[in-house]
């Protein structure tokens, strides 16, 4: 039987939702604990974020 | 990716890649390189103002550093010509002292010297005055003893008596 | 000083409350309010499909909006110039949306699905196994809608900044009007993006390609917010155009360091250097390819979610379903108007952190 894209689709927004979620909760971590450093550690959240995003489009489109 | 496929539109590929290449070269020119450089000028600008301000700065605290030297080297030299004087000033007054001592021990001894001569010279009045006073009554006492043959007679026998004696 | 002030201040309501309402006019079609059966409202639902299908795709003329039951449409046609037995132009207007078949020097066009068929006279389109057409689809370099408001955005752009550039001069190093918020936005994407990425040294020459496309995107991107209708940066070819720049920008500027790293990555066994090679050379292309995917789907993405929720007022049709979507559709345009700036950032971003790494030294 075959499973059908939708479930793939949704296995992959869980995945990446998950990713992208756990970057931001620990970039929120690290401002707290080092406030000073709040611009740098939102750039890398936001590169690390963004490449998981587009892998997650790019599995979305394949399915 | 089927469905991708089938939307792209090489026409507008085109289009767009010519847009953006022509928009690029042309914001290149009248618009970035202007911007970038005024914004850069006016960074440099303010930087170089920031860094004379600086040394004017240092400067200004050079000079009151140079002024705070000069004031402590005149309070040094106050201080070392106020210690001399008071040091000359002492050894002035111990000296003063030292020499009247000295001189009133010199006197002193010379009126010492001269209360001793002079006593000297008393005595020996003195003993001449009393040797001349003692044989003038020596001689009064003799003539007055003497002066009867009994008295005369007596003395020659007592005296013989005494050598007697001896 | 203070009258166009205000025509300002007019301006700008006007395109925000646009920005809701007027896709709303757009969707509306239907304006009986008879009770719907069962069959109308799979009907509606389908042609609101269709309707937001059709929005997201570029087409042969600009509408603003149309009256269905008029069959009237508002807005002007534009030229298609096509490569057939030699170039042919002819005005969009002939197609009639798609409804009619264009005789152009005895060929026949037809448009299914926003693109331009070659048929027979009667205007037959022949569909495989799959149901797609199989007709010949000519060489088209037609304006399009997309292409018009690129051309209105690069002159919006060039003006903008030409204003900025020649206010220094004017204005001893200090920018006016319009320019004193665009001037920390050109600053920002000096010093946050390129300098961090690129390197004190090498950020100059990319410069303008940086600058350039943070604000083509970005100002493309919330055009796309207007009632105007236009879904540039959602339409595959012209992300695919913006990532295949940054993509010859990053092949062509790239240093010795960058070349050694894909092929013959320094600091590892020989035998992982012989796997890591196509590995590397693979993400060579998957990193613009990443760039073009992501830009167009979230601008796609943005544009469905918010259209089916504006739509959903005219499915619910009621007091508090209506109310409702039209709360989340506000909140909604206002993440999205945050999406596209952030896109444009993270495109932006990442270009930088490519040519970065195509300038990086060896340590």
């Amino acid at each position: 039987m075959e499973i059908p894209t939708i479930v793939g689709a949704g296995l992959i927004v869980i995945g990446a939702g998950l990713g992208i979620g756990r970057i931001g909760g620990q970039a929120m971590e690290a401002i707290a604990r080092q406030p000073e450093a709040s611009g740098k550690i939102q750039t890398a959240m936001l590169i690390a974020a963004a490449l998981i995003e587009g892998i997650g489009f790019a599995a979305l489109f394949a399915a | 990716m089927e469905k991708l496929l089938e939307q792209f539109s090489f026409g507008l590929f085109f289009w767009q890649i010519l847009i953006f290449v022509a928009l690029v070269l042309l914001l290149r020119k009248f618009a970035w390189r202007p911007i970038l450089n005024a914004v850069n000028d006016r960074e440099e600008g303010i930087k170089d103002a920031l860094d004379s301000a600086e040394k004017a700065k240092l400067e200004m605290a050079n000079l009151k550093a140079d002024n705070e030297k000069l004031l402590q080297e005149a309070r040094n030299e106050r201080d070392s010509m106020m210690k001399e004087a008071r040091e000359i000033k002492t050894k002035m007054i111990a000296d003063a002292k030292e020499e009247a001592q000295t001189e009133a021990n010199k006197m002193i001894t010379q009126a010492q010297t001269a209360i001793e001569s002079e006593k000297k010279a008393a005595m020996t009045e003195l003993k001449s005055h009393v040797a001349e006073l003692s044989v003038q009554i020596a001689e009064k006492v003799v003539k007055q003893e003497l002066s009867t043959d009994k008295k005369q007679l007596e003395l020659v026998d007592t005296m013989l008596a005494d050598a007697k004696l001896n | 000083m203070q009258k166009p002030f205000i025509a300002k201040i007019l301006f700008l309501i006007v395109i925000l409350s646009g920005v809701t309402t007027a896709y709303a006019q757009e969707v509306e079609k239907n304006p009986q309010t008879h009770e719907l059966t069962e069959q109308e409202d799979s009907e509606k639902k389908s042609k609101i499909q269709e309707y937001i299908n059709h929005h997201l795709l570029d087409s042969y003329d600009f509408t603003f909006f149309s009256d269905e039951e008029a069959g009237k449409h508002y807005g002007f046609p534009l030229p298609v110039i096509i490569f057939d037995d030699g170039l042919k132009v002819f005005s969009s207007s002939k197609f009639h949306h798609g409804e009619t078949v264009a005789e152009v020097d005895g060929n026949h066009y037809k448009l299914y699905h926003s693109k331009i068929y070659k048929t027979n006279a009667a205007g037959d389109i022949n569909y495989d196994e799959e149901g797609h057409a199989t007709n010949d689809k000519p060489l088209d370099f037609s304006i399009t809608k997309n292409v018009v408001t690129m051309v209105l955005v690069s002159i919006l752009m060039f003006f903008l900044f030409r204003a900025l550039a020649t206010s220094y001069k004017k204005n001893k190093s200090i920018p006016k009007g319009v320019g004193r918020f665009l001037e920390p936005l050109v600053l920002f994407v000096r010093d946050e993006i390129a300098i961090p990425n690129i390197g004190e040294n090498k950020y100059k020459k990319y410069m303008s390609f940086l600058l350039t496309i943070f604000f083509f995107i970005w100002f493309l991107n919330l055009l796309g917010m207007t009632p105007l209708g236009v879904n540039v940066t959602g339409n595959i070819a012209v992300t695919f155009g913006l990532a295949l720049i940054t993509f010859l920008i990053t092949t062509f500027t790239a240093n010795k360091n960058y070349w050694a790293h894909i092929f013959w990555m320094p600091g590892v066994p020989k035998l992982m250097r012989i796997v890591l090679a196509p590995i590397e050379l693979l993400g060579m292309f998957i990193k613009p390819f990443s760039l073009m995917i992501r830009l167009y789907a979230n601008m796609t993405a943005g544009h469905v979610v918010l259209m089916s929720i504006i739509a959903l007022m005219f499915i619910f049709k009621n007091w508090l379903g209506s109310s409702l979507s039209f709360g989340l559709a506000f909140g909604l345009a206002i993440l999205e108007l945050l999406v596209a700036a952030l896109q444009a950032y993270i495109f932006t971003m990442l270009s930088a952190l490519y040519f970065g790494m195509a300038n990086e030294e060896s340590h």
